[in-house]
């Protein structure tokens, strides 16, 4: 392979798939990973150094929710002593004041807080949870420890009208960031994709808005907007690149270039009990499967795009097509946009939208 | 005439050396940026308190042809990224 291929620059770490929350577009895969199959306290904390040692500057502390691995504390010290920046992925529930404090005394950097929605009726029947007056404090405690703080809101049918509420709502929280991201359909969002899906004028509506209000805010909050891929021209330029910067390690120790992999059932998926990480980066048949270009097919091959979008998203061709080298079928040059055009004029309105199959376990079947 | 501010690292902004790499970096949310040994001079001084006129006159000290023009573009993108800000 005439591919050079760098040293990551992120992990995704998900510690957990435990959750107080029930979203129905949790990116988790359907068949959650129990607490008896967690990798150990040692095992993470070899999982930290193999990671720094090939490269990795970014540590993402996710899950499920994080805070439910009692040894949290311990595992921000390792990363951040060994010179990563670590950022904590959270729903914010068991984020106590003396918690907060105590990580940031370890080298704690960033907050990330997921919000469900503008107020706590909606977002608490989106997070199955009564979860959204607890986050506003943990805003303010995040703030009050000078931590940065960005707030992440996965957009739907069921909150999309409320697109400006929820920019207001992370500004009076004092957010640095906004990631406001349509939600992308994989794991638990793909079993939900016909309730989640927004409408086109859902869609039309938030523009201008987000437009505006990035405008204002710019130099105060930034807004990150990741649009909604079905109804776009062109695919998402899926992880910058296939095991080109990012990688996450899944709570059993599986390793995947994305967090949603696992849905590619030809993929043999590697794991760090059983060999080493800057083995499986550099020269594993997982990482290497869609490296460069020399993997793509018509019309990607040729195509004055494929720098640019690398294909689009293995996952959804995977998913929708059943052939993760095909070209996503987003992409108005695949000759299977088809499938997605049948899947968007088959949209429902708000009023008419399934309800939702939240997440949880055994909740799948 | 040049920005009447003092520039200074955003919060949550750190400056480290990667020995992977071989590299001076700046990490912050969502970010990593390496350094060319401008910007990191330039960063080092940006400490909340000095103008950038200043930062561009201790340069001069230190290295031969410090251009301010140079170190106005270094602390545009820097700010444009979400490292620096202005007090």
């Amino acid at each position: 392979m005439d591919v050079t291929v760098e040293p990551p620059l992120g992990m995704l770490a998900e510690l957990t798939h435990r959750c107080p929350l029930h979203c129905p577009y949790c990116s988790n895969p359907l068949e959650l990973a129990a607490r008896s199959d967690e990798l150990t306290t040692a095992q993470w904390l070899d999982v930290l150094d193999a990671a720094r040692d090939i490269g990795v500057l970014q540590v993402h502390m996710s899950g499920g929710e994080p805070l439910a691995r009692p040894d949290l504390p311990e595992l921000v010290s390792r990363a951040t002593d060994l010179g990563c920046y670590v950022s904590l992925v959270t729903s914010g529930l068991g984020l106590t004041e003396d918690r907060l404090a105590d990580l940031v005394e370890r080298g704690l950097a960033h907050v990330q807080l997921s919000m469900q929605g503008a107020d706590a009726a909606r977002a608490d029947a989106i997070a199955g949870a009564k979860a959204h007056v607890r986050k506003l404090a943990v805003a303010e405690l995040v703030t009050a420890q000078d931590l940065p703080l960005t707030v992440n809101v996965v957009l739907h049918k069921a909150n999309h009208d409320q697109v400006g509420a929820i920019i207001a709502v992370a500004e009076a929280m004092g957010a640095d960031r906004l990631e406001l991201a349509n939600t992308q359909y994989y794991g638990w969002a793909l079993k939900n994709r016909t309730a989640l899906m927004p409408t086109r004028e859902q869609l039309a509506a938030a523009e201008p808005i987000v437009r505006a209000e990035t405008e204002r805010l710019r130099g105060t909050m930034e807004i990150v907007y990741v649009v909604a891929d079905y109804y776009e021209p062109y695919p998402k330029p899926c992880m910058y690149g296939w095991g080109a910067r990012q990688l996450t390690v899944a709570p059993n120790g599986d390793v995947l270039p994305c967090p949603a992999a696992s849905v590619i059932e030809t993929l043999p998926i590697e794991n760090v009990l059983t060999r080493p990480l800057a083995d499986i980066w550099y020269r594993s048949e997982s990482f290497n499967a869609y490296r460069g270009d020399a993997w793509m097919q018509d019309p990607c091959r040729t195509c004055d795009r494929r720098a640019i979008d690398f294909g689009g998203c293995r996952c959804q061709a995977f998913q929708l097509l059943g052939d993760a080298a095909a070209t996503d079928p987003v992409c108005s040059r695949s000759p299977d946009r088809g499938v997605v055009d049948v899947l968007l004029r088959a949209n429902v309105e708000p009023e008419d939208a399934p309800a939702f199959v939240m997440r949880g376990p055994g909740a799948a079947r | 005439m040049t920005d009447p501010g003092k520039p200074r690292l955003r919060r949550g902004v750190r400056l480290t050396f990667d020995k992977t790499r071989a590299a001076d970096v700046v990490l912050f949310p969502e970010g990593v940026l390496v350094l060319n040994p401008t910007a990191k001079a330039v960063l080092g001084l940006c400490d909340g308190r000095s103008t950038v006129d200043q930062i561009v006159a201790t340069l001069g000290e230190r290295y031969a042809g410090v251009q301010e023009q140079d170190v106005t573009a270094v602390l545009e993108r820097l700010k444009v990224r979400g490292v620096v800000e202005w007090t």
